[in-house]
């Protein structure tokens, strides 16, 4: 093959952050790489005790995911429990006080522990430092304490099963009065309220890494308009655990005082008010379905261009549509509370309804990036499209919801629970294992069997269907959430067979997910720098990174910087002028070689 | 490692079996046919679609047996309707796309990436779209939340309003009728056949209900009057419920309340108001009445009360003016 192009040229690797800056961890600059790297494998430590004193957001990535799906994987038996208590009225496979805590630990491990670390502790951890063109996280030791953080946590959470009266058993939002120490005396709820704390500073930890990292260490030439998706939306993710989490962490410390030291902040008896616990828990609790759906977003958004071979459509529409979610879900939370009677309903209800008109954008871009594109449908791209699919369905669901009448006749019963099934797993699931499979390949340097992930999504996208959607007919027949059983006369009992039989798919697909990884770990394929022909940082390095993620880094001139240097002459935003020039460049070259 | 000092050609992603698409190459003369054939399929569904149910299809939920139940099928079905309309309208959008984009070549599709007329006309449209949405939901949540003064005896039309004050407490109802000295209780260990206390109420009267609770958050939930609230401590919520029908409707606590919340059930059985007044004389004679100390429903008032927004500010003062 003759070289008719003439290869772009590269400049010299920076230190990101300014010539002045050194290395996170104190190492040094990068042009000296392989040095450093001898100089790490001489003197560092090795094997465990390289992972456990690990500053490198790639290990620290990988552990937080590794965590989190464990957790994932916990929390999803849980369910497959509680889907086959719920196969048969009065059914009694486990007892209530058991069932109670297994939905509250379900809720509390998905939401908590798995939804959120698994996007912004590991993949956002791993590729968010490589998409801006950055040799680690700005914190890289702050990061570690926060994967270390929330380590501690998640095992505090997860044991407190074995303590003397049992696991949290007040659904994951905790209301008081119930969580109080009179209704909840156990240690468990304290484990619980512990682990929202230390899992709380991991997670704003890593907001504060996030924020720090996409403002401060983005390579030469990359703008903050030339930021791929991904990265904007967990750099909007990070504010958001900025302004979330501290409020909960605050609510958490107030109930604990109420438990312990003889305070009313959440009691009627002593003056206080339980409503409070309510406004605080979902100030926190409505930006973080955010948090949870913002990295998720920015997932499939980087993965559909890819797959199409073409550049995003409405890139800047995309950005500002990310930021008017994260505004508008500031103002929300008591949509959550419309059965309450006592917040004011209709300013709640418009903010609620405007946020479908950003996710509207969302879709439309998703849909125009593949229109007149050339799709693959590969396995990343099919979990992309599985969450379009799962995530329409729940989004306009969650209209719906937006109405205070129509909450009131569905608040609190399975239509509710059918929803936000539909949203949190067509995010973090679809879109969570979509992002998997995309970026395993860079993460390990090898890639997934494409038989077996294709088996993974049809299985998952087959169960979940049967799973949810007979559960917002069950809804709108009165059977409320969180109930351990039910009479034979309700008439739910079909409607719950179907649910569970689709649960049981769900868990049988994640066979296929468990023997894909064995299969690429025994038989690895090679991955080599850039498997998918991905636009973005991340490919131009390889696959997996080096040490400090880049030993030089192409021109970077719009949001995919690896498409352009791959292909030059399918570039996106050039004016004419230029096409001109370089098409005349060109042929000069061509000229010059033949 | 070294493997990007080489600017070796990136290799393309494998091909799908079904990419082997024999039609390549000759796409463009059926697509207009198959538009076309889609616009008939659609034209031809729609009205049998639309036609073979009546202007509010219930999907799924009920119809509601109250006035303010009915009023809010009503929003649940426009809005439910409207919903189906844009989500199948995106779905086969999203369904269309990936039929006929699909990778037939490797030829490189155009690199465009923006449209700012399609993009505001796609931002628009949203925009009006939650604007009608919003405006009805307004106007009929101003109807579920009017409630008739505290004291009233009748409405401004003339209709007798009846008093129910309801105690939700772990794990049973109270229901107590302050005017006529009569008061139901019942709870997870004496409910009739597993049901729960039955709430007895005339249809064809205003009944307005006062919900408290006397230890956690309970739900008040009555699936076919398509309405729930939380008993809250500390809170008194008032609501009014016009029962069009006679007839026994299930209902049930639907926020979790501890150990026993899914035995937590009731039953409300609305009766013509003369046999409401037969019932009444009949639990009198029973003893049934407020002096009667249920146990675990203690009549304890709540520790302070105050006016919620519902009152406040959604309600007008006269509620059958406004219906």
């Amino acid at each position: 093959m003759t070289t008719t192009i003439e290869s772009p040229d590269r400049i010299e690797p920076e230190e990101p952050g300014g010539p002045d800056a050194h290395g996170p961890g104190g190492h040094g600059p990068v042009e000296h790489e392989h040095e450093h790297e001898h100089g790490h494998e001489h003197h560092g430590p090795t094997g465990i005790l390289n992972w456990l004193t690990s500053t490198d957001h790639k290990v620290i990535g990988k552990s937080y995911m590794i965590t989190s799906l464990v957790l994932f994987f916990i929390s999803g038996t849980m369910a497959l429990v509680i889907r086959g208590q719920l196969a048969n009225p009065t059914s009694s496979l486990v007892n209530f006080q058991t069932y109670n805590e297994l939905f509250t630990m379900h809720g509390s491990l998905m939401l908590y522990l798995f939804a959120g670390p698994f996007a912004f502790g590991g993949l956002a951890n791993y590729i968010v430092p490589l998409q801006v063109g950055a040799p680690d996280m700005a914190f890289p030791r702050l990061n570690a304490l926060s994967y270390w953080l929330y380590l501690g946590g998640s095992s505090m959470m997860t044991l407190s099963f074995v303590v003397a009266g049992g696991a949290a058993s007040f659904g994951w939002v905790a209301y008081a009065p119930l969580s109080n120490s009179i209704n909840s005396p156990g240690a468990g709820t304290d484990m619980w309220l512990m682990s929202l704390g230390l899992t709380g500073f991991s997670a704003i930890f890593t907001g504060v890494n996030l924020v720090a990292t996409i403002f401060y260490l983005r390579a030469p030439g990359m703008t903050m308009f030339r930021v791929p998706i991904f990265s904007w939306n967990m750099l909007v993710t990070g504010i958001l655990i900025l302004i979330a989490f501290p409020v909960l962490f605050g609510a958490v410390v107030m109930l604990f005082c109420d438990r312990h030291f003889g305070t009313h902040i959440y009691s009627v008896q002593g003056g206080g008010v339980p409503v409070l616990w309510q406004h605080l828990f979902w100030f926190f609790g409505h930006p973080e379905v955010y948090i949870l759906a913002l990295p998720y977003f920015g997932i499939v958004t980087d993965i559909i261009p890819v797959f199409s071979r073409k550049p995003l459509f409405g890139y800047r529409g995309m950005v500002f549509a990310t930021l008017s979610i994260a505004a508008l879900s500031t103002g929300v939370w008591a949509h959550h509370m419309f059965t309450t009677g006592v917040v004011l309903l209709p300013f709640f209800s418009l903010l609620s309804y405007l946020i479908a008109v950003p996710t509207g954008i969302k879709f439309f871009n998703w849909i125009g990036t593949m229109w007149g594109g050339q799709l693959s449908f590969q396995t990343p791209m099919l979990f992309s499209m599985g969450f379009l699919f799962a995530f329409l369905m729940g989004g306009v669901t969650g209209v719906l919801l937006a109405s205070p009448p129509v909450d009131f006749m569905t608040h609190d019963t399975y239509f509710v629970v059918a929803h936000f099934h539909q949203v949190l797993i067509g995010t973090t699931v679809f879109a969570g294992f979509a992002g998997f499979y995309f970026w395993y390949p860079k993460m390990f340097g090898r890639m997934l069997d494409e038989r077996l992930g294709k088996l993974h999504f049809w299985f998952l996208f087959v169960g979940f269907w049967v799973a949810f959607v007979p559960q917002y007919l069950l809804g709108l027949r009165g059977m409320p959430r969180r109930i351990a059983d039910y009479l034979p006369t309700n008439g739910w009992t079909g409607l719950n067979q179907l649910s569970t039989v689709g649960a049981m798919v769900i868990g049988f697909s994640f066979l296929f997910f468990f023997a894909n990884l064995v299969k690429s770990w025994r038989t690895p394929v090679p991955a080599g720098d850039n498997p998918w022909d991905g636009g973005a940082l991340e490919w131009f390095t390889s696959s997996p990174p080096p040490h400090h993620n880049f030993t030089h880094l192409p021109p970077i001139r719009s949001e995919r910087p690896t498409w352009d240097y791959n292909h030059p002459e399918h570039r996106k935003d050039e004016s004419h002028g230029e096409k001109r020039h370089r098409e005349h460049e060109q042929k000069e070259t061509v000229g010059a070689s033949s | 490692m070294n493997a990007f000092t080489t600017a070796s050609p990136t290799p393309l992603p494998a091909r799908e079996p079904g990419d082997d698409d024999p039609s390549v190459g000759t796409p463009s003369p059926s697509r207009p046919r198959r538009w076309r054939r889609t616009a008939a399929g659609v034209a031809i569904a729609a009205p049998l679609i639309l036609g073979g149910c009546n202007f509010y299809p219930s999907y799924g939920a009920s119809r509601g047996a109250t006035t303010q139940g009915q009023d809010t099928f009503k929003l649940y079905s426009g809005m439910m309707t409207t919903g189906i309309i844009i989500g199948v309208f995106v779905a086969a959008l999203i369904l269309f796309t990936i039929l006929r984009y699909r990778r037939r070549s490797e030829e490189m599709p155009k690199q465009f990436h923006e449209s700012i007329p399609i993009e505001i006309l796609y931002t628009g449209i949203p925009v009006l779209v939650v604007a009608f949405l919003f405006l009805f939901t307004v106007l009929t949540e101003n109807k579920v939340d009017a409630t008739v003064p505290v004291n009233a005896t009748v409405t401004s039309t003339g209709t007798p309003v009846e008093h129910v004050k309801v105690t939700a407490f772990q794990w049973g109802w109270r229901f107590d009728y302050p005017d006529h000295n009569v008061s139901i209780a019942g709870d997870v260990t004496n409910g009739p056949g597993g049901h729960g206390p039955q709430m007895v109420l005339p249809a064809g009267e205003t009944v307005q209900v006062t919900l408290v609770s006397n230890d956690v958050i309970h739900g008040f939930y009555v699936r076919d009057f398509n309405f729930s609230r939380y008993a809250l401590p500390g809170v008194v919520n008032v609501f009014d419920l016009d029962i069009i029908h006679t007839g026994t409707y299930n209902g049930q606590c639907t926020q979790i309340c501890g150990l026993y919340h899914s035995e937590m059930l009731f039953s409300v059985r609305a009766v013509t108001p003369a046999g409401f007044q037969t019932w009444l004389a009949g639990e009198v004679a029973n003893g049934h009445t407020l002096q009667r100390q249920p146990p675990n429903a203690a009549n304890t008032p709540p520790a302070y009360t105050h006016v919620t927004p519902s009152n406040a500010l959604a309600a007008p003062s006269s509620k059958k003016g406004s219906l």
